[in-house]
């Protein structure tokens, strides 16, 4: 035998000029010194493939130009207000979504098990003996949830995908919804009108004018006071924060979005009798993405939806149970689905089994992939499907302005998804070879 | 890896081996059936010295005998191997020598069939990873098991996050972080908040060991760490195992590499079809005689003080060559 020694085989993969390139793809919080500085990283970091928001706010101040010019009702008071809640339904079946998709999962069937809660919760609010409405809504969405929880099982138990399993789940959800609803309300024609005020507020009611102002500020003023507070807490550990300038500049591009969404609620929209106020919707979206914005960034298990979408065989090595991540995610998507189901319900005054869950599930998908949700797993905020969400009920709502029918929404719709998609994909190629 | 049969070859399988995997069929001596040691049996240098180290350094995991069959296939015999604190010990061996084998043993993946493995003088039994985690184990395997997506701090505190008020206490896994990646002098990562999808391989493998030095671990076993790497790279991870041994931490390092084992090994251990031919102190081998080890299990050519006679030669030939 030679005394040559075999070399490994992969010697000439060298990966040493990605070292000096790593600051493209940092956060810039932390390295940046100044604000000039600041926009310098973060526009590498841009041209680098991760994009975040940016290219979802061009394509939505594109869309909302477009519509302005073609009429001028699209940015009125009542069509703005309008908007957001026909917005609301499509953004809260898309948080749904990104449950499932940050572990590179779907779920096909919320668009249905989000009927099937609503209608629990109509029958349940039905006179003469209506249940409580808090009930309700807890049969609401405790059904679709366990719904979710079961395919989650079935899914990790045997290792099925889940687009197949939540396709099955989806058929069965609308024939439970069909028997459900012969069940509740035989004779009705499949539909049950929600009778409870406080629920068909949602998005049939709003907030005082006052109330709105209140609820921004001390929003804003909450948000603002975490930054500062956690930037500070993290100098006293001398460790990198953000520059001051760039918080401070986070915290005003907030408090104006926070005074543009109620400028716009609490201007006078109604034709005989003045109608005012931001929709009760709003709020409670906020409340909903903070708080899953709280338990995906800031909790053990929120790290450990990234990390398995991430790499799940990195993830099972350090000792995270997938199959209760997995199940969890489910169970969230359809918990978050029961919301929309009511707000569907609030939406339209009724709940009934001509629902287009199908079509209703595919936008959601649409709207967390439009978000910069990635359908790889592992990337995407709650905050990308509220975004995409308004993207898509933008396109529907200008479309509709236009009195453009059924043909235009879907092929606008289809355009902006695959091109959602084509940054997706191009993004995760820019950073795999980065 | 983890396919039994290509991990063995024992010299009925060999031709099957090579079959699955062209490396092995490169070296076609490999195909020979085994002979008795001739000159020098390098096996007993190792037990002369008690159970003590080489250098007399203190002795952190000891294997007796270890044996580990998949089915009718002998991965691994009769191993008697001594990994002492503070010193860097390589495996070497070809494709389907057991040297995956071996180290999944030790790291709880799979139960040893025969012997027995000492921890600090105390019999152990690792039948899951978690156990060998527990003593202070830490394996890290050649994919490195990262997950891109995730910042470094979120990497290496992956599944012991410290949680503080219901929430991830960031500032304290970023400042430990940050502290054992300058204990082990890795400079070059701008900061600990980037995603680790783009560092450099280099860089990857420098996160991958901190995790393991962060959770204590008192031996490292590192799978091929440079095989990826080009040549700044690898002396970068080189640099790295230096300074794991100086921390008085035991390093177990897998590789294919000699030129890398010559350069960081204080001792080598040469596995060839799942029985150690030879174990030693670093200045008793040179490439050239490893080479010779690892292909026909016997070498005329050993430098430095030959191993001091001590085991008969016979128990080692007899026992490699039944079957």
């Amino acid at each position: 035998m030679s005394t040559e020694v075999e070399e490994p085989p992969s010697e000439a993969t060298d990966t040493d000029e990605v070292a000096s390139e790593t600051a493209a793809v940092a956060a810039p919080d932390v390295l940046a010194d100044s604000l000039g500085e600041y926009a310098k990283l973060w526009l590498a970091r841009v041209r680098s493939g991760d994009s975040g928001f940016l290219p979802v706010l061009l394509g939505l101040v594109a869309i909302v130009i477009y519509f302005q010019a073609r009429s001028s009702l699209f940015l009125s008071a009542g069509n703005l207000v309008n908007l957001m809640t026909q917005a609301a339904w499509i953004v809260l079946l898309g948080m749904a979504e990104v449950w499932v998709l940050l572990l590179g999962e779907i779920d096909l069937s919320i668009g249905y098990t989000s009927a099937i809660g609503a209608t629990f919760t109509c029958w349940l609010l039905v006179p003469p003996h209506p249940w409580p409405w808090p009930i309700a809504v807890l049969v609401g969405l405790a059904v679709p949830a366990i719904f979710g929880g079961l395919e989650g099982l079935i899914i990790t138990r045997l290792r099925l995908p889940s687009f197949v399993v939540t396709l099955a789940g989806q058929l069965l959800a609308i024939g439970l919804l069909l028997e459900v609803m012969d069940f509740a309300a035989p004779g009705s024609g499949g539909t049950i009108r929600l009778y409870n005020n406080v629920l068909s507020d949602i998005e049939g009611g709003a907030m005082s004018p006052l109330a709105g102002w209140i609820v921004m500020a001390v929003s804003v003023a909450l948000a603002g006071t975490t930054f500062i507070v956690r930037d500070r807490r993290r100098r006293a550990s001398n460790l990198a924060a953000p520059p001051a300038s760039v918080t401070a500049l986070k915290i005003v591009m907030m408090a104006i979005a926070g005074v543009v969404v109620v400028l716009i609620g609490n201007t006078n929209r109604g034709v005989a009798v003045a109608v005012r106020g931001v929709p009760w919707v709003v709020p409670l979206i906020l409340v909903i993405v903070v708080a899953y914005s709280f338990l995906l960034g800031r909790t053990r298990s929120g790290r450990y939806f990234y990390a398995i979408g991430g790499n799940a065989e990195a993830a099972r090595r350090a000792g995270i149970n997938l199959s209760r991540i997995r199940v969890a995610a489910f169970a969230l998507a359809g918990l978050t689905a029961g919301i929309m189901g009511i707000v569907y319900a609030s939406y339209l005054g009724s709940v009934s089994t001509n629902v287009p869950g199908g079509q209703n599930v595919l936008l959601a998908v649409a709207a967390a992939v439009i978000g910069g949700v990635s359908l790889f797993g592992g990337r995407g905020k709650m905050l990308g499907a509220v975004l995409g969400g308004v993207v898509v009920a933008v396109i529907y709502n200008g479309l509709e302005l236009l009195g453009l029918g059924a043909a235009p929404q879907y092929m606008w719709t289809a355009a902006v998804l695959l091109a959602a998609v084509i940054v997706d994909a191009t993004a995760r190629r820019g950073r795999s070879t980065a | 890896m983890t396919n039994p049969s290509a991990d063995d070859a024992r010299p009925a399988t060999a031709g099957r081996a090579s079959a699955r995997d062209s490396d092995q069929a490169m070296q076609a001596p490999q195909t020979q059936p085994v002979h008795a040691p001739a000159a020098v049996d390098p096996v007993s240098a190792q037990d002369a010295n008690g159970s003590d180290g080489a250098d007399g350094s203190q002795l952190l995991l000891r294997l007796v005998g270890v044996g580990k069959n998949f089915g009718p296939v002998r991965a691994l015999t009769d191993i008697d191997l001594d990994i002492p604190v503070g010193q860097v010990t390589a495996i070497v061996g070809d494709n389907g020598a057991g040297k995956s084998t071996l180290i999944k043993t030790i790291s709880g993946i799979w139960h040893q069939d025969h012997g027995e493995m000492f921890w600090q003088d105390r019999p152990v039994h690792l039948h899951t990873p978690k156990d060998a985690t527990d003593l202070g184990i830490a394996t890290v395997y050649q994919d490195l098991a990262l997950c891109d997506n995730l910042d470094i701090v979120a990497n290496m505190f992956l599944g012991q996050e410290p949680v503080r008020h219901f929430q991830l206490d960031e500032i304290s896994m970023e400042k430990t972080a940050k502290q054992t990646l300058a204990d082990l002098s890795v400079v070059t990562v701008r900061s600990v908040r980037q995603p680790v999808g783009s560092l450099s391989g280099g860089q990857r493998q420098a996160v991958a060991v901190a995790k393991a030095v962060m959770r204590q671990a008192k031996l490292v076993i590192l799978d091929e760490p440079t095989a990826a790497l080009g040549v700044t790279q690898t002396r970068v991870v080189l640099d790295l195992i230096r300074r794991l041994k100086s921390q008085n931490i035991a390093v177990i390092v897998i590789s294919h590499n000699l030129i890398d084992v010559m350069s960081v090994a204080d001792r080598v251990a040469v596995l060839r079809l799942g029985r150690l031919v030879a174990v030693g102190p670093k200045s008793q081998f040179d490439a050239e005689s490893i080479v010779d080890l690892m292909t026909m299990g016997t070498t005329r050519r050993l430098v430095g003080q030959p191993a001091e006679p001590s085991r008969p030669a016979g128990q080692s030939s007899g026992s490699s060559s039944e079957h």
